[in-house]
């Protein structure tokens, strides 16, 4: 992408001189989000956040002067590392502001992957002694699904808990799968594929009546679009990733409550408190903060804005025939629908043909082409389950971008159900 | 989950002080304030003993959380106002009792009239308010001598005061209200937990730290404000930071010769600047970290003839505790995992093989008379010191301004 267009992200720089030099094949790209192709200069949309977000143009800034200028490793002893080091307690800070916590209470990974695994396969293996019953749903997201099939493996006992039919916990049915041996239940804010909102506050007063069992909540979906409230709902672990709030790939955070113990998954220098060694990654954990900050300063704004597209989008595919909306308490940024007899990845192509980008499931299963396990979990029959098609936008999109959307999208499945028919 | 509406603060000993007690209760009042800033439509009543927090809708979580660590407060208990009549005092003893989960469990009531126009005696009364909740929750039973949830009623003329939970907090004196005095602040674990002992007794505290660079590093001097800024949370809100240069001191120190007294000199040196600071700002005593025994210089031998270099009174607040329950109180306090950052301090260097735990008082006065210009040095000491205010919310500063940017 090209960052140098003076015209950063306006829509009328397909004629900016500069753009047009950087100008490859026939797709012109100027500013984080906004690509032009030559011809019509219709702006290319891009409906995927919640794969992974542009980053913000602050962000890039941000983290390509940390890069330039702090390049000394943070647990060096002189004075360079020194200031390198000073960063990553600032960032810490920020952090801890933002979210109403401590400064010590942050753990920075690799990624939303690894913060889950080190939030499960840690404080699992660390309070074996105390039992070794878990819990999670059936709708978690795969890097959290693949450490408790890892778990069951070393011989701990998993409950899966069930979702109704609106794709959401039920917390009576996390009150009867407790245990005398249970030590960790982990539940996602909002789900990654129909963007169902688990009622947090409801579990962690189930869990109020049992301060011995570990809270973790994979809150990879939600930051900058909920309000989160990590005190309050007792939550002693939080999972954040930063390339899906418009900072760098390759960052991840975990928040892990003062007291509670994980047995680290990387062994080394001992960094991050000994909870992840590895050199941290400066530039990358600086600019995810500032993608942070910027995302949860204007948490309440977006909720308002983008409950208002969400709500429009679905207005007009209501009545489309050969699309069913999915019904549950999504998130704001997240639509999900089926197309009831057709592949969803044609329904992707089209539209990527449009220069619009959509999504099928979550993009960590989006390649399995099975059914959605998620949607199989909320009792949806077959033709739906493998059907699934996720929108989800960002702070760029107008209510026109989701007109556009809404028209193209309608048209794709009109013009394929007459072909699917016929050979059905 | 139940919705307490109003928070009991409990006042600690000096409510038996006579004359100035008026002057204590003031002095808490505004802490208590202070810490509630941020909560605008909260209302405070004081009263005798106690100050009353209205809640007004807020949960009580978050504000016990506030004000626990305020000194001058003994115990605080989330309560229910209800009107002073028996049927709103039957139904908010059944809801405070029903915030515990349906196990088995024994109670008592304890029901205190202090408004003696109300129509039932107190023993009527523990009576109509445990038979109310006893009819409602078969599991409980009654045990009047060893409970596990005593239920209180208090009855006054503007309303009733219904709660179970007593939190036992720091008690002591309201900060500030016993004079002030200098705290010898290292780095280490022993230090911040003496000056949250004295702030406890309502001392005025300003610490005071001697570093050594390059012998020591800065971030040995980021761990000290660190600290202060973490024991500013105790001071309500601010504490003052005297940072002293002692590499000259310290080098003329270990140039002497007589290695096993380097210890017992720099401390004693660093007495001698304290005494000199507190002259300054008006302090009455210094507050040390030794613990007898604990090492070299805090043998009683040793703590005799470093404490003679002084005379200003010094306070050792846990010269006869354990290590155990300092490393307890530091982390109680917050402040331990700084203090166990691995930056020397000035005093683990120079750390001779057998520094000396029985000196002798007049062979150190002699090695010090040899100190060339030891007083000029001493001056330079604490007319070179920095002063740093620390606010708890003291962030890490970083290397030019323009980098606040990229957060």
């Amino acid at each position: 992408m090209h960052y140098g267009c003076s015209a950063k992200g306006s829509r009328t720089c397909k004629d900016h001189d500069l753009c047009l030099q950087y100008g490859i094949g026939r797709r012109l790209v100027c500013g984080p989000f906004t690509m032009y192709t030559e011809g019509e200069g219709t702006a290319l949309l891009y409906f995927d956040h919640s794969a992974s977000a542009p980053p913000h143009e602050d962000v890039v800034r941000t983290m390509m002067e940390v890069m330039t200028r702090h390049y000394a490793n943070p647990s060096s002893l002189h004075r360079a590392g020194l200031d390198a080091d000073r960063l990553l307690h600032r960032a810490r800070e920020v952090l801890a502001a933002q979210f109403g916590v401590s400064a010590s209470e942050w753990v920075f990974t690799s990624g939303g992957t690894e913060s889950n695994n080190l939030a499960i396969l840690g404080a699992a293996r660390a309070m074996q002694s105390r039992g070794k019953h878990l819990i999670t749903s059936k709708i978690e997201h795969p890097s959290v699904v693949q450490a408790f099939r890892q778990l069951e493996q070393e011989g701990y006992e998993v409950t899966w808990l069930p979702v109704d039919e609106q794709g959401c916990v039920r917390s009576d049915s996390l009150a009867e799968a407790i245990r005398g041996d249970t030590i960790l239940v982990s539940i996602m804010h909002v789900n990654n594929e129909t963007g169902a909102i688990q009622p947090l506050e409801e579990l962690s007063s189930v869990l109020s009546h049992h301060p011995r069992i570990l809270f973790h909540v994979d809150g990879v979906q939600s930051v900058g679009k909920l309000p989160v409230k990590l005190r309050a709902w007792r939550i002693d672990m939080f999972t954040v990733s930063a390339h899906k709030l418009r900072g760098p790939k390759g960052v991840g955070l975990l928040y892990v409550r003062e007291g509670v113990r994980l047995q680290p998954l990387v062994y080394g220098g001992g960094q991050e408190a000994g909870r992840r060694s590895g050199t941290s990654n400066v530039p990358g954990i600086v600019a995810s903060v500032k993608a942070i900050r910027l995302a949860v300063e204007k948490q309440v704004e977006r909720q308002v804005r983008m409950t208002g597209l969400g709500r429009l989008l679905r207005e007009s595919l209501a009545d489309v025939e050969g699309i069913v909306l999915t019904k549950c308490p999504a998130a704001p940024h997240i639509v999900h629908l089926s197309c009831p007899g057709l592949k969803p990845e044609v329904v992707v192509h089209m539209l990527e043909q449009e220069e619009i980008y959509i999504s099928t499931q979550s993009a960590c299963s989006s390649k399995s082409g099975q059914p959605s396990p998620v949607l199989q979990a909320m009792g949806m029959e077959r033709t739906l389950t493998e059907s699934g098609l996720r929108i989800s936008f960002g702070d760029e999109h107008t209510e026109e971008d989701i007109h556009r959307l809404a028209e193209h999208l309608a048209r794709a499945v009109t013009s394929l159900r007459p072909i699917v028919k016929g050979r059905n | 989950m139940i919705r307490y509406d109003m928070l009991i603060l409990r006042f600690g000993e000096f409510t038996i002080k006579g004359k100035n007690r008026n002057r204590f209760e003031k002095r808490l009042m505004e802490h208590v304030r202070q810490a509630l800033t941020g909560y605008t439509d909260l209302k405070l009543q004081r009263t005798f003993g106690r100050i009353y927090v209205y809640l007004n809708g807020h949960e009580h979580g978050p504000i016990i959380e506030q004000v626990r660590d305020i000194f001058g407060i003994a115990s605080i208990s989330p309560a229910l106002t209800v009107p002073p009549e028996l049927i709103p005092i039957q139904t908010a003893s059944l809801q405070v009792m029903e915030s515990y989960d349906s196990k088995e469990r024994t109670f008592k009531a304890t029901v205190r009239r202090a408004w003696k126009g109300f129509p039932h005696t107190s023993q009527e009364m523990n009576h109509l308010v445990g038979g109310h909740v006893l009819r409602n929750h078969p599991l409980l039973k009654v045990n009047v001598h060893q409970p596990q949830i005593e239920l209180r009623v208090e009855i006054q003329e503007a309303f009733a005061l219904v709660y179970c939970e007593v939190i036992r907090t720091v008690g002591g004196f309201p900060y500030g209200t016993n004079g002030k005095a200098m705290l010898l602040l290292s780095g280490g674990i022993d230090s911040p937990v003496a000056g949250w002992h004295a702030m406890r007794r309502g001392l005025e505290v300003e610490a005071v730290h001697f570093y050594s660079y390059p012998f020591t590093s800065e971030q040995a001097r980021d761990k000290v404000i660190a600290l202060s800024s973490r024991l500013s949370r105790f001071a309500g809100g601010q504490l003052k930071l005297h940072l002293v240069p002692f590499t000259e001191l310290q080098t003329a120190f270990a140039s002497m010769k007589q290695d096993p007294l380097v210890i017992t000199m720099m401390r004693r040196a660093m007495l001698r600047i304290t005494e000199r600071l507190a002259e300054q700002h008006g302090a009455l005593a210094m507050i040390t970290g030794d613990s007898l025994g604990q090492v070299a210089s805090q043998t009683l031998g040793s703590m005799n003839v470093i404490g003679r270099a002084a005379s200003l009174p010094l306070l050792r607040p846990l010269v006869m505790m354990d290590k155990q329950e300092i490393i307890e109180r530091a982390e109680a306090i917050g402040t331990y995992p700084v203090s166990i950052l691995p930056y020397e301090d000035c005093c683990t260097l120079f750390v001779p093989k057998s520094p000396s735990t029985n000196p002798n008082l007049r062979v150190v006065e002699k090695v010090e008379s040899f100190v060339p210009e030891y007083d000029r040095l001493l001056e330079e000491a604490v007319s070179k010191a920095e002063t740093m205010i620390l606010e708890p919310e003291h962030q890490v500063q970083l290397t030019s301004p323009d980098e606040e940017d990229w957060f």
